[in-house]
């Protein structure tokens, strides 16, 4: 196959970009998306012009780190399908394909299609996580869980933090991905201690990183590789209007 | 105190407060559909109803008392609705300042994609709207006290502002669409299991409240109510 | 099914080799009481001191999360560092089955002795038992530390625990959270460093990848780094120094590692004086989708437990055009049931590999160049049902549908190996210390616990038993006993460091040949592969040595790296990576040609039983090979650590 891509290309953080057309030859269809942007990059430097940067690593749809927008939908829009994962033979011959990073206050483009998610990392460390010292820990079956407590929280779990929910979103809110976590969390007994005031710093840091606000457009869960619900959001809203009405306390 | 001053700065509070202004404002429109269908008992039954909320709460109240409260809340609700809106507008557009070059759409709705503009929409209708029916300043035969005359007679002089009504009523119908699903949402009333629930009282609410709205300048213009 | 332990008929004690640069330190004492005797006899730090401290920890994964986690918790001053764009993503994330935890909670006769003695054996009796016991004592508080940090591990209805028997063990003692636990756990190790940095006692650095590592007065004490958007290269300096840095399957180009993992920081290290133990020993994992062309960049896995429905074959005739469906059941070959009628399906890793070459070879495989041997689910959809096969492996099939675009349910899969771990690594001792003090190595990076051969499920427990519990303990004891002069970034050591790590960069840019990074790794890759992969021989590794120097040679010559040094630049991050693995390979063949038996995932052609089977030489083979620099790979010094079964007989691993 034969494909036309357009791709942003931007040098730096600070240096204005613009999307450059290119003419991939010998696509086959069996080729990742990523590897056809691997045999683009490979026929740029043999051209001596210098390769698209973008962020890979697992390659199978885990690590998180990929993610563009294909044609305007973040990972190409396939059903809980990564960038790495979404293969060519999804695509015609003589295609045009625009390819994009994912556009956010809170994600700056560091170089072409790369950007910086560390708002995500931050909102983690405000409080996406259960304080349980190393060697504190009781027995694992001390505390059995409702199978479907422990179902619903793994689902939230499942997050890779790649960030196609806030690129898909009309805001580009992150309400997603901090309330997958969120969710995770304070389904489990081990996250009750700290439930009321780990939701309110998670939205706190939200905020402050500059994400827009979510108005349920479900554009998130559409993308999102792991399917992960909008119920996630309703219950971290749930869980926000509680804490924030008992003022962070565990008590009345 | 704290805790709203909290909440109030959060987007999600400043969701919370849109939900909560909005289902006020919704209960309100379902009320006043009800009220309006009275127009099909023809005008003494129409006129008596408009009189019964002027003095609902007399005498053990002072005149207008009630009205004036309904008033003034409604009023309140849809300041802080609206403020509400415009403040997380800038948030959100802040949340992309460099837009894509190819933008689709995957889930959105028509509904939830226009809740702003048929929200900015709406407002301007009901401005014009209470100068039409309650003041009267735009009414070409406005006659206090008469509002069956003032309904039939605004639309038989003005079809065009009839076609304008049907509009704002169908803008109206749009927003609750995807307002009244949201607002569960954002006041985490919803789960997987009653989730469908709130959706079907969403697309009740839009259709049902445009077929009310919209029944009386349709059936004015088609001359079954003069 | 049985396993049946055929002791060796003649049993000898291994020729002792002493070499006291390789002195494994192991505590004395009965197997069960090392561990606690020797962490009260270990020094401590005092609470209060502690802040004085700062230790170093390269990479984010299990074992360097977790450990740098701890350590802060503690109260050391740690400084972490990872190549990803978050410490979320180490490649720990991307294990599938599950963790291995001796609780016993079937109560199904598992104990800490039973683990420790099925990874002895399975790691084929090429570990050190006193670290296999300690890694089985701490599969136990694992489960625990991971249940506490929220790790939303599979639950029966009770509420309880689940656990899975995994890669053919006889005891349910898998923990899994459905085909993500590394994943699981990986977050759990995560958020634990991410509340650490919020509390400032992490100053955590990611897109930094390390080139160096400091040594002065023979003490590891930093590391240099480049900052992989700025191309700042730094020093950092510490009182010990971590290496988390995973392993180097990448070597081989295609494997099912991450595209960044790489062997620099350990390769590195190892040019400084530490030792590189064992590193012919590869795993290969016998359920891999098939290479479909030469784009091909990685390989992916699909998870071992396939194999407990599927049915492996391959057309009887060598050749046959036939689709799956036209092939007759007489003339199929279900070789695994075949040849070890007893596992069948179900025989280990390194065996079920083998055996796909063999058939390959014979020109037996299926799909695009003869790589391929067909996983078949139709008797199992028959038996089952097509419902409960999609709920057994769904996503599994929806993962392979999506890469190959042919549809499970309808005809066999093609399944090919892989290259999928290394159980080689640097040289540790019971502390984890390596042959340099105060470098310390954790995980996949070391080459501590599973000998010649990994069992499922344990790769995940070895990464957090070092992290939570092995290296805190041990780093503590180290920094304890003091004499760590001050010292600061004038010194001589640390300019050196910084400087060569500048020449040598600048070095690939000033290069300008014509050829580009990724075509000297793939071939690389093609020459470990064929030479040093799933069989070795003495011809094939000689050749091999030949062609790797001159692989090295022309990629000095002949590299094309466009950009700068001064920004972000992936090729530049490329070059240095194959770089390294260039000279690895060449470490590897010569290892794998010095160790002239066959054990667990090293196989050599000339040391097997008549029927084909891997054949272990304990009387001149007993031992680690512990390799150390001397500026060239080939010129690499063997330093051979005896290994001593005091409590497990030596005896031939069979699966008939």
């Amino acid at each position: 196959m034969k494909i036309t891509v357009n791709v942003w290309r931007q040098k730096n953080a600070s240096s204005k970009g613009r999307l450059e057309k290119y003419q991939v030859d010998h696509v086959s269809p069996d080729m990742s998306f990523l590897e056809m942007l691997d045999t683009l990059n490979q026929q740029l430097m043999a051209k001596g012009e210098v390769p698209i940067a973008f962020d890979h690593d697992c390659r199978e749809g885990i690590c998180g780190s990929c993610g563009v927008v294909i044609n305007g939908l973040a990972h190409g829009g396939q059903l809980a399908t990564t960038t790495c994962q979404l293969h060519m033979r999804k695509f015609k011959d003589g295609d045009n394909i625009t390819v994009e990073p994912w556009r956010a206050n809170a994600f700056p483009v560091i170089k072409d299609l790369m950007v910086d998610r560390g708002s995500f990392d931050r909102i983690i460390q405000a409080g996406g996580f259960i304080s349980a010292h190393t060697g504190s820990a009781p027995d694992a079956n001390g505390t059995p869980i409702p199978k479907e407590n422990a179902d619903l929280a793994f689902e939230g779990a499942q997050c890779i933090g790649c960030g196609a929910c806030v690129a898909a979103c009309p805001n580009a809110s992150a309400m997603l991905f901090t309330s997958a976590k969120v969710g995770h969390l304070g389904l489990l007994p081990q996250g009750q201690p700290e439930r009321q005031q780990r939701v309110l710093k998670m939205v706190a840091q939200m905020d402050t990183e500059g994400f827009g606000g979510c108005t349920n457009i479900g554009e998130c869960t559409a993308a999102c590789p792991k399917e992960i619900g909008l119920h996630f959001i309703s219950r971290l809203n749930r869980d926000l209007l509680g804490a924030t009405l008992r003022g962070g306390s565990t008590v009345d | 105190m704290a805790a709203a001053m909290t909440l109030y700065r959060s987007t999600i509070g400043k969701k919370a407060i849109m939900a909560v202004t909005g289902v006020i404002l919704y209960g309100f429109v379902i009320v006043h559909m009800i009220g309006n269908l009275k127009i099909f008992e023809g005008p003494k039954g129409f006129n008596e109803y408009s009189h019964f909320l002027r003095v609902v709460g007399e005498p053990a109240l002072p005149a207008g008392t009630i009205l004036w409260l309904i008033r003034i809340v409604l009023t309140v609700a849809l300041i802080l609705h609206v403020s509400a809106a415009i403040q997380l507008t800038r948030i959100d557009s802040a949340g992309r300042p460099v837009a894509y070059k190819k933008v689709k759409r995957k889930q959105a709705s028509f509904a939830s994609m226009t809740l702003r503009w048929g929200g900015t929409a709406i407002f301007f209708f009901v401005i014009y709207h209470l100068m039409h029916f309650t003041i009267g300043t735009v009414h070409p035969q406005f006659i206090e006290g008469e509002p069956y005359h003032n309904v039939v007679s605004g639309f038989q002089l003005q079809p065009l502002m009839a076609g304008v009504y049907l509009l704002a009523v169908a803008a109206l119908g749009t927003h609750l669409y995807h307002g009244v699903w949201s607002a569960t949402q954002t006041l985490g009333l919803n789960n997987r299991r009653n989730d469908k629930l709130f959706r079907g009282l969403a697309v009740l609410s839009g259709i049902g409240l445009f077929v009310g709205f919209a029944a009386i300048p349709v059936v004015v213009l088609l001359g079954i109510i003069k | 099914m049985t396993t049946e332990i055929k002791p060796q008929v003649d049993v000898r004690l291994p020729v002792e080799y002493t070499d006291a640069r390789v002195n494994a330190n192991i505590p004395a004492g009965p197997i069960e009481q090392k561990w606690s005797k020797h962490k009260f006899e270990m020094k401590l730090v005092n609470p209060s001191n502690r802040r004085k401290y700062t230790v170093i920890v390269v990479g984010t994964g299990l074992a360097g999360g977790a450990a740098a986690a701890t350590m802060a918790e503690m109260g050391y001053s740690v400084k972490a560092f990872c190549y990803q764009d978050s410490a979320r993503r180490a490649h720990s994330i991307a294990a599938q089955g599950g963790i291995n935890g001796a609780k016993n909670y079937r109560n199904d006769g598992d104990s800490v002795y039973r683990l420790f003695y099925d990874t002895i054996k399975g790691g084929d009796f090429r570990a050190r038992e006193a670290n296999v016991y300690r890694l089985a004592e701490l599969s136990v508080n694992i489960i625990d530390q991971c249940v506490a940090q929220g790790v939303p591990f599979a639950r029966e209805y009770s509420g309880y625990l689940d656990n899975r028997s995994f890669g053919g063990a006889q005891v349910s003692r898998t923990f899994y959270a459905r085909g993500q636990t590394g994943q699981q756990l990986m977050l759990g190790a995560y958020q634990a460093l991410s509340r650490q940095v919020a509390a400032g006692n992490v100053d955590l650095n990611e897109r930094t990848e390390m080139l160096d590592v400091i040594v002065i007065d023979g003490r590891a004490r930093g590391i240099v780094t480049r900052d992989m958007v700025t191309g700042k290269i730094e020093s950092h300096l510490a009182d010990a120094v971590v290496l988390a840095t995973g392993g180097y399957s990448n070597v081989f180009y295609l494997s099912t590692n991450a595209k960044g993992c790489n062997v620099t920081a350990t390769w590195r290290a190892h040019k400084r004086g530490a030792f590189f133990a064992n590193p012919c020993y590869t795993q290969i994992h016998p359920t891999c989708i098939p290479v479909s062309g030469d784009h091909q960049s990685k390989l992916t896995l699909m998870s071992e437990s396939l194999r407990n429905d599927g049915r492996v074959w391959v057309p009887l005739k060598a050749g046959d055009p036939r689709s799956p469906d036209k092939i007759p059941e007489d003339e199929r070959d279900y070789y695994l049931e075949r040849r070890y009628p007893s596992y069948g399906n179900l025989a280990p890793r390194d065996i079920s590999s083998r055996a796909a070459k063999i058939v390959c070879d014979e020109g037996r495989g299926v799909g695009p160049g003869g790589l391929g041997v067909y996983l078949d689910f139709t008797a199992a959809i028959k038996r089952l049902g097509e419902s409960t096969v999609r709920e057994r492996y769904g996503n599994l099939f929806d993962m392979y549908e999506r890469i190959t675009g042919e549809n499970p349910y309808k005809g066999p899969m093609r399944i090919y190996p892989a290259v999928h771990y290394t159980m080689g690594g640097l040289w540790v001792d019971y502390n984890l210390m390596s042959t340099i003090p105060g470098l310390f190595v954790g995980g996949e990076a070391n080459f501590s616990d599973h000998g010649a051969n990994r069992l499922g499920a344990s790769a995940l427990m070895q990464g957090l038993a070092d992290g939570y519990f092995v290296l805190p303990a041990t780093i503590s004891n180290y920094l304890a006993q003091g004499g760590l002069e001050k010292v600061d970034t004038t010194h001589s050591a640390v300019q050196e460091a910084v400087q060569s790590v500048t020449a040598l960069t600048q070095k690939f840019l000033d290069i300008k040949g014509t050829r580009t990074v990724d075509s000297f790794h793939r071939e690389l890759g093609k020459i470990m592969w064929e030479y040093c992969g799933m069989s070795r021989t003495d011809e094939g590794l000689r050749y091999a040595l030949q062609r790797i120097p001159e692989l090295r040679q022309q990629f000095w010559t002949d590299l094309r790296v466009l950009g700068s040094g001064d920004d972000l630049n992936q090729e530049l991050e490329k070059a240095g990576r194959v770089a390294d693995f260039i000279e690895l390979g060449e470490l590897m063949c010569l290892d794998a040609l010095e160790r002239a038996e066959s054990c667990g995932g090293h196989f050599r052609e000339e040391s097997q039983t008549p029927d084909g089977e891997a054949l272990r030489n304990d009387d001149d083979y007993c031992y680690v090979a512990a390799w150390e620099h001397t500026g060239e790979p080939s010129k690499a010094v063997l330093h051979r650590e005896t290994l001593h079964f005091e409590n497990i007989h030596l005896a031939q691993r069979s699966y008939k």
